[in-house]
């Protein structure tokens, strides 16, 4: 089986937005064949004939058990043991893929596990779908044509400078944890260069990240703006939503609603706020359910020096 | 003590060599990434099982210079691509967080 030949790492970002965008449940196939354990090999092979499929999840209501592929198939023929229930040579470690995740997920699962089918589950476990290559391959020629559309429409801006202070800007990606932290990163460069000292540099970068990183596990999608003074770094972090129930209870250390797939990757600790908070001179945080969160931190640069104009 | 100095007293699998010549001063044992930006000291060897692509940004942005994934926990190859762009050199070992953490106390 070979892999998807697409770069989830540094493809066009009109790509990269794409299978971000696109989730799994909007591009898999949800009326899945599937078998018992106590079905024959032979059985199997019947349905992947009939439905002209290479794959057939083994599930026990709708939980999964197993899987068995066209080779699986092939093998007991072979062995003369098509005749034998499918429990004995289903594939029982399957790898999966859930519904909420982005498209990026499966690309990636495709050239990492060389297999042509994922079973995708919901947040129950419970089995909703699979999802072949020719899915991806579909869905995403089908998104091509609608951006390309796009595209040809716009007709490009040009950006005004502004030669005193520098602007920079980055869009975020719910669940891109692949890119997350890319705008930290490009900020720290950039202050590199000007005469700042590393241990401001590096609270303006712990900033950053935590809000980078709040864009990427709790909101639907959103971007970080800097803007560079000789006085100040001020960072803006704003999202879609969902918005913030309690603002209180998340600027409090340890309150957390992440759940635990982002906690297995060493986020949602509920330390994210206060870390802004703590590091940042001034720092406000507005939210509304439905709407979404603007969050502002200031850093002075030079503390020791007059300030004017922070603020606005 | 340098990187490689450390390294070399330890004997670790090593990773990534890219960030050899750095100074280590300090060190932090954490699996949470928003501790370690928080309150890891600057010039550490971060001590984690955490091994992706986000613990090499986290580790670049708080400046640490080197990384020590324990329990011998699969390190991505897009994470060790990273720590090369990065300069960040990456370690690891059998041992779990505790005992890397007291070796490694030692030695600096």
């Amino acid at each position: 089986m070979q892999g998807i030949p697409l770069n989830t790492d540094n493809s066009p970002s009109v790509i990269l937005e794409m299978i971000f965008r696109l989730k799994i449940k909007d591009v898999m196939t949800r009326n899945v064949k599937t078998a018992c354990k106590s079905c024959s090999m032979r059985e199997i092979q019947k349905i992947m004939k009939e439905e002209r499929i290479t794959g057939v999840p083994i599930t026990e209501g709708s939980r999964l058990c197993g899987i068995v592929s066209m080779e699986d198939v092939l093998s007991t023929m072979d062995q003369g043991r098509i005749e034998e229930e499918s429990s004995k040579h289903m594939t029982r470690n399957v790898i999966v893929l859930e519904e909420d995740m982005p498209l990026s997920f499966a690309i990636n699962y495709m050239d990492k596990y060389h297999y042509g089918r994922f079973p995708v589950l919901n947040m129950n476990k419970e089995l909703v779908g699979i999802i072949t290559s020719r899915d991806i391959v579909n869905h995403l020629l089908l998104e091509m044509n609608k951006e390309m559309t796009r595209l040809e429409e716009l007709v490009p801006e040009s950006e005004a400078v502004d030669s005193g202070s520098r602007e920079m800007s980055f869009v975020c990606h719910r669940f891109d944890f692949e890119n997350a932290g890319h705008a930290s990163t490009e900020i720290k460069k950039a202050l590199k260069l000007r005469n700042i000292d590393r241990k401001i540099i590096r609270r303006i970068a712990v900033a950053s990240y935590e809000l980078e990183i709040n864009l990427v596990v709790h909101s639907l999608g959103g971007g970080m703006n800097f803007v560079i003074n000789p006085e100040c770094v001020k960072i803006t972090a704003q999202d879609r939503g969902p918005g913030i129930e309690n603002v209180e209870d998340a600027m409090t250390e340890g309150f957390s609603t992440a759940n635990d797939w982002i906690r297995s990757l060493g986020f949602g600790a509920g330390m994210g706020l206060p870390n802004v908070k703590r590091v940042s001179d001034e720092f406000t945080i507005e939210s509304k359910p439905g709407t979404g969160t603007t969050v502002k931190a200031v850093i002075y640069t030079h503390p020791d020096a007059p300030r004017q104009g922070c603020s606005d | 003590m340098k990187v490689k100095d450390l390294a070399e007293k330890l004997d670790y699998e090593c990773l990534v060599s890219e960030g050899n010549e750095l100074e280590i001063k300090n060190g932090y044992t954490s699996d949470l990434l928003s501790d370690v930006m928080g309150n890891a000291p600057e010039d550490s060897v971060l001590i984690t099982i955490q091994a992706h692509k986000n613990t090499i940004a986290v580790a670049t942005l708080a400046g640490i210079n080197c990384l020590l994934i324990c329990n011998n926990r699969p390190a991505p190859d897009d994470m060790l691509e990273t720590a090369k762009e990065e300069g960040i050199s990456v370690y690891r070992t059998r041992e779990n967080q505790f005992t890397a953490s007291w070796k490694v106390h030692e030695l600096l």
